[in-house]
């Protein structure tokens, strides 16, 4: 039975669009359907892409392709859908382990996204390995979805979050690492790119201060693989996690990322279906990872549609579109600064192209909504990141994070649209 | 633009920058604190009664311009109102905000408030425009001031 077997099902793994030839942003830009409409009688601007990104032909393809060819379930069916489903599913786990350069499949585990991973980790890993007095380190720069749950847990165990501080640029105060890791830290839990300032974090290095002393890490990626290449063993990270849909793929898929030594170790995330080696009314043993972790049927057109969002990012070539990025977030950080009143939130020497900014006497609330008569989408608020806007000192900031399918006609754009903000309310 | 120009009318946008009643109040009888998890706004409401009339208000707090001005135009408008008049205020100020874009609003008794019938063209900022109401609710809750959800 081979994939083959279907005209349709064959796209499930093979590429849609061909592409050689340099990086060019406006030749990406027709992959993605969704930017060539108007908002509100002009072109759409699309700056909200920390929240979620949009998604290439590719993986909208993909997803009407599985439902419409190869619909079923996965896993211990013998029909030919069934298999068809399987395949693309499993093969979907080994794109990403390639993408994320992990050692094995059963390294990779699909969750519903990364708060559904880091929760993963402190229910399993942390629940196991926990006990009052222990500690938990993360930073100050972490979404809610990085501290809630370590927060969760330290009050079920009577354990400590302590927190690596920032300094006002936005930027880890990496001494201070060294100094709360003791012999009671049981896991550092730290953003790899932060969603609000856009700092690029010197991971690699708090992996090996963790490490000598034997304390394993969670990295959060969300805001990381969809700028640049990630290799989790270069890294040496123990858990990894990400988003689909901040990744150019479907909503509701997630993955974790975990050693297998660690994940071998770890008891159960949910029971249920899929899970298990054996049950018998008085006792069930569990199967071994990935399937350990991922009770019921996951969502298999998700992972899929995940699997064309990598795929998709491989012919494009990642590294080119980073270096472009770099150059977008230069020119966008030039532009922005010219702005009188405007203050760029998030100034780290290391940083991806996400920008937060707050405006002298405009609300964050209303900069987004003057803007969105210019058809330019932006984030305002806490960006879930609450911490971070009492470090500053502010309520709220208007954000503008780039993808690779922007460009500098985006941020004149957006520009233009804040110098009519600043003349409504001066 | 003219929705925009609709929205941020000169009324609001004076409020938001001088914003009236903007101060604590120490012997306040009732205070509460509005907050808007969405976007972060957040005030705090001191209210001073003679029996059921209110006669002194004030707010303090950061939010966007629409949260700003309704409440200093709230506090405006219920200051020396009774409990009665300011619940009726705010049913016909909701009603006016939430009301379908393709009728015509209704601003009969409003005064002032009138200037926030540009909000009905900007559904997610509803709650900006109500937020100072909602807080003025809860303050008086244990003052025959019946509590409304929406």
């Amino acid at each position: 039975m081979s994939l083959a077997a279907h005209p349709l099902a064959e796209r499930l793994s093979c590429p849609l669009i061909e592409r050689t030839g340099p990086f060019d942003p406006y030749h990406i830009r027709r992959d993605f359907p969704v930017l060539s409409q108007s908002i509100r009688g002009k072109p759409l601007v699309y700056l909200d892409n920390a929240a979620t990104t949009q998604k290439p032909r590719d993986v909208l393809d993909v997803l009407e392709v599985f439902y419409e060819a190869a619909n079923a379930n996965v896993h211990r069916g013998v029909h030919h859908l069934s298999q068809i489903a399987t395949d693309s599913f499993e093969g979907a786990r080994s794109k990403v382990r390639q993408f994320l350069n992990a050692s094995h499949d059963r390294e990779i585990i699909f969750t519903s996204g990364t708060t559904d991973s880091i929760n993963l980790v402190a229910q399993t890993f942390g629940r196991k390995n926990v006990e009052t007095g222990d500690e938990i380190l993360v930073s100050a720069m972490e979404h809610h979805s990085n501290i809630v749950p370590w927060q969760m847990l330290c009050e079920e165990k009577g354990a400590k979050l302590r927190v690596i501080p920032i300094n006002d640029r936005g930027e880890l105060l990496i001494d201070e690492v060294e100094r709360r890791l003791n012999e009671r830290t049981k896991l550092v839990a730290v953003v790899h790119v932060s969603n609000v300032l856009g700092t690029l974090n010197p991971v690699a290095t708090i992996v090996e201060m963790a490490h000598e002393r034997g304390i394993p890490v969670l990295l959060d990626g969300a805001q990381a693989v969809p700028h640049f290449k990630v290799d989790v063993q270069a890294l040496g990270c123990d858990f990894y996690a990400f988003s689909g849909h901040k990744l150019y793929g479907p909503t509701g898929i997630g993955v974790l990322y975990g050693k297998s030594e660690l994940l071998d170790s770890m008891p159960p995330y949910r029971g249920g279906g899929g899970m298990i080696r054996e049950v018998s009314l008085e006792k069930t043993t569990y199967a071994d990872p990935p399937a350990r972790f991922e009770a019921g049927t996951p969502h298999i057109a998700g992972c899929i549609g995940l699997g064309a969002a990598v795929d998709y990012l491989d012919r494009i070539d990642l590294e080119s579109a980073a270096a472009y990025e770099n150059d977008l977030l230069a020119y966008a950080t030039d532009a922005l600064s010219e702005i009188s009143g405007l203050r760029i939130i998030g100034t780290a020497e290391e940083k991806v192209s996400v920008i937060s900014f707050v405006m002298d006497g405009v609300h964050p609330h209303d900069v987004g909504t003057v803007v969105d008569q210019h058809g330019v989408a932006v984030r305002a608020g806490h960006h879930c990141a609450q911490p971070v806007m009492r470090h500053f000192n502010i309520p709220a900031t208007t954000r503008a994070a780039t993808a690779f399918y922007n460009t500098r006609e985006d941020i004149d754009t957006l520009v233009r649209a804040l110098l009519a903000a600043n003349e409504v309310f001066h | 633009m003219s929705d925009l120009r609709e929205l941020y009318q000169q009324v609001i946008l004076d409020h938001n920058r001088s914003p009236r009643n903007f101060r604590s109040m120490s012997n306040a009888d009732c205070t509460s604190q509005g907050h808007n998890p969405l976007c972060g706004d957040h005030l705090n409401l001191y209210v001073k009664l003679d029996g059921a009339r209110i006669t002194d208000i004030a707010f303090q707090g950061a939010g966007c311009a629409i949260s700003k001005a309704s409440a200093s135009l709230m506090t405006d408008a219920v200051k020396g109102r009774t409990l009665q008049e300011a619940q009726s205020l705010f049913g016909k100020f909701r009603d006016l905000v939430t009301s379908d874009v393709s009728t015509e609003p209704v601003t009969d008794g409003i005064g002032k408030l009138a200037v926030f019938a540009g909000v009905r063209e900007f559904p997610v900022r509803i709650k900006c425009a109500t937020l100072a109401w909602h807080t003025l609710v809860a303050a008086l809750k244990n003052r025959e001031f019946p509590v409304t959800t929406e």
